[in-house]
């Protein structure tokens, strides 16, 4: 009977239903649906983020420059050269994974801080390149944007966002889980044993990086239509760094973890903007209370953790190996 | 199987391995023995190509190794444990061993994004083989700890098991039963002679337990300061005058 209690699939269920419904329980308010699709979107972008840092090990402090192109490739695809949404989304998660491939082909071969140099260097051009490069941006004033008939109203594009929302998280969590998720982790925990079991330790960092800012721009492209205006201010470096908060608070290398970071630190502004300055002290506090306290996250907190994890014992085993199964197994 | 010709290795002036020839025949257990320093484990690193050696050449079932990347290595059916263990410390025994296995599974991005039933299918496979390595290895009870978390001993025998995953034709273990008790040494030992009886793996040693190596092995190449200075069966080396004379000062453990 107890079990129930702590099924996640239960939990998982309910967070559906409580959000598909959500709009009609908040009056179809625009600001509600709003945070929300924030989230979405930020969680989006923070999962992606956690495959390449959590699991992969690789720092990248520009993920926001995926965002960020994310939205101006759909805007120049859909607005300036008039393709549909559906040819638009994926041409921006495309984009910004064939730039990522760019950057990230001298990055794999960089180490630890010089990585994190190299993408926050990326973090930190993409905006300007967007404010400067007139002719195709728009500088200041941004581009516009219109969603496709079928789902103009904020309703419908509610529905559109988290639909793919789930899609996206269903399939990242594939990713994490299967073979793939564990090549990760394993270039994370050491590269000489990774490429020992024949992981071509150079290709699985630049996969990485594509399938990570794959998804971070699509997310870009579903926030540039939910605001139906491409701005410069949105997804600066600050952006960036909001990310890497978010996936080190919620938990590294899990997926709810970045889920949970990404709802939070979206959430926690919605209460605290009367507080001018207020966001960015909570966020800075929450940082170092975790990495000081519980470096695995908020999320080991809660229970959403990989289901094995759960029956796993507290208990050390033994310090002698079971000299009688390897007995066993001679005569077996 | 495996041969090398007029193998050398240096490291910015240091020689660690000097025109060394060997050759590993199928279905033994061969030993490279040696004191510290000798350039045994140097010698693994080239078969790894974590290293690139000065001059010479290794050559596995007619395939030259120098031209190949390290991850390719496991590929010919060469697969390896570390002298310190060199595991994927925060991940659980069962994926470390699952990882062992990642040369012979399919890695269709698609496939795995929408966790296609094929993709399914040679997962569950795969852990199968996890489980009877698991149980071949005694290591059944703590399949889901983080390896950080586990003894020494236990975490050799992960290292060797993530090596078995593949059923390679050739396995390198790099001081296998070194912090091992006495208990667990005889039940390595066994688990050796298993490995090369049942299934066929021909087996590659480095290590500085002589009882052990006396004990199991088909033929015995000794090193020191990088050179070849014997090679023959168990009986003729421990009564070799070079060897002894290398073994100076641990003489008690050749006698052993
Ligand atoms: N990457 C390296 N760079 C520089 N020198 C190295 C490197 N690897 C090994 N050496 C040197 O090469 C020599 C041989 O080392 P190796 O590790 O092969 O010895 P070994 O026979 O395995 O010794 P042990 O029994 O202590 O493990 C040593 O002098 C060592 O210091
Ligand atoms: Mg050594």
């Amino acid at each position: 009977m107890k079990r129930i209690f702590f099924d996640r699939r239960l939990y998982v269920s309910l967070l559906v239903v409580l959000l598909l419904t959500f709009p009609f329980l908040m009056g179809q308010s625009s600001y509600f649906m709003g945070l929300v699709v924030t989230m979405a979107i930020y969680a989006i972008a923070a999962m992606s983020l956690n495959l390449l840092t959590g699991y992969g090990g690789q720092v990248s402090i520009g993920q926001g420059g995926f965002l960020m192109m994310g939205t101006y490739s759909t805007g120049i695809i859909s607005s300036t050269l008039g393709f549909p949404i559906w040819v638009a989304l994926p041409a921006a998660g495309v984009i910004a994974a064939l730039v990522s491939l760019v950057i990230g082909l001298p990055a794999v071969r960089l180490k630890g801080h010089f990585l994190a140099v190299a993408t926050l260097g990326f973090g930190l051009c993409i905006p300007e390149i967007a404010l400067n490069w007139k002719s195709v941006t728009g500088g200041y004033s941004g581009l516009p944007l219109m969603r496709p008939e079928w789902a103009s109203s904020d309703l419908a594009f509610f529905y559109v966002i988290l639909v793919l929302t789930f899609l996206v998280t269903w399939m990242l969590m594939n990713i994490a889980n299967s073979r793939l998720g564990r090549a990760f982790l394993a270039i994370r925990d050491s590269e000489i044993a990774a490429a020992a079991t024949g992981i071509n330790v150079a290709g699985y960092k630049t996969i990485m990086f594509m399938i990570s800012a794959f998804f971070t721009g699509l997310a870009g492209g579903l926030y540039a239509y939910w605001v139906q205006y491409i701005s410069p201010n949105d997804f600066t470096i600050m952006a960036s760094f909001f990310l890497l908060a978010m996936i080190v608070v919620g938990g590294l290398a899990s997926i709810w973890g970045a889920i949970l970071g990404a709802v939070l630190f979206t959430g926690i502004p919605h209460f605290s903007d009367a507080y001018v300055g207020v966001t960015n002290l909570v966020i800075g506090v929450a940082v170092v209370l975790v990495i000081l306290f519980r470096p695995a996250g908020l999320v080991s907190l809660v229970g959403l953790i990989k289901p094995g994890e759960k029956q796993r014992s507290r208990k050390k085993p033994t310090e002698e190996l079971p000299v009688r199964s390897l007995e066993e197994a001679d005569n077996a | 199987m495996l041969s090398f010709d007029r193998l050398t290795v240096r490291f910015s002036g240091l020689t660690a391995v000097s025109d060394l020839s060997l050759q590993v025949k199928k279905g033994t257990i061969h030993s490279i023995i040696g004191p510290n320093g000798a350039g045994k484990t140097t010698v693994f690193n080239c078969i790894s190509r974590f290293y690139t050696p000065a001059s010479g050449s290794i050559q596995f079932e007619g395939t030259d190794l120098t031209r190949l990347n390290p991850h390719q290595i496991i590929g010919l059916g060469i697969a390896r444990s570390f002298q310190n263990v060199e595991l994927f410390s925060k991940m659980t025994v069962m994926d470390n061993l699952l990882t062992g296995l990642h040369s012979l599974l399919s890695h269709n991005l698609l496939g795995i994004c929408l966790n296609l039933p094929s993709i399914r299918r040679t997962e569950a496979e795969a852990r199968r083989k996890a489980k009877t390595v698991l149980e071949m290895f005694g290591l059944s009870h703590c399949a889901n700890e983080y390896v950080e978390n586990l003894p020494y001993g236990y975490q050799k025998m992960v290292d060797i098991g993530r090596a078995v995953m593949v059923d390679p034709k050739l396995i390198l273990l790099d001081e296998p039963v070194a912090g091992m008790n006495a208990a667990e040494t005889s039940g390595l030992s066994r688990l050796i002679r298993k490995l090369r009886d049942d299934i066929g793996i021909s087996v590659l040693l480095i290590e500085h337990d002589m009882s052990l190596v006396m004990e199991i092995s088909d033929r015995i190449t000794v090193m020191n300061f990088g050179e070849k200075i014997a090679e023959g069966v168990p009986s003729v080396i421990q009564n070799d005058p070079a060897v002894i004379e290398a073994y100076l000062g641990e003489v008690d453990d050749v006698e052993a």
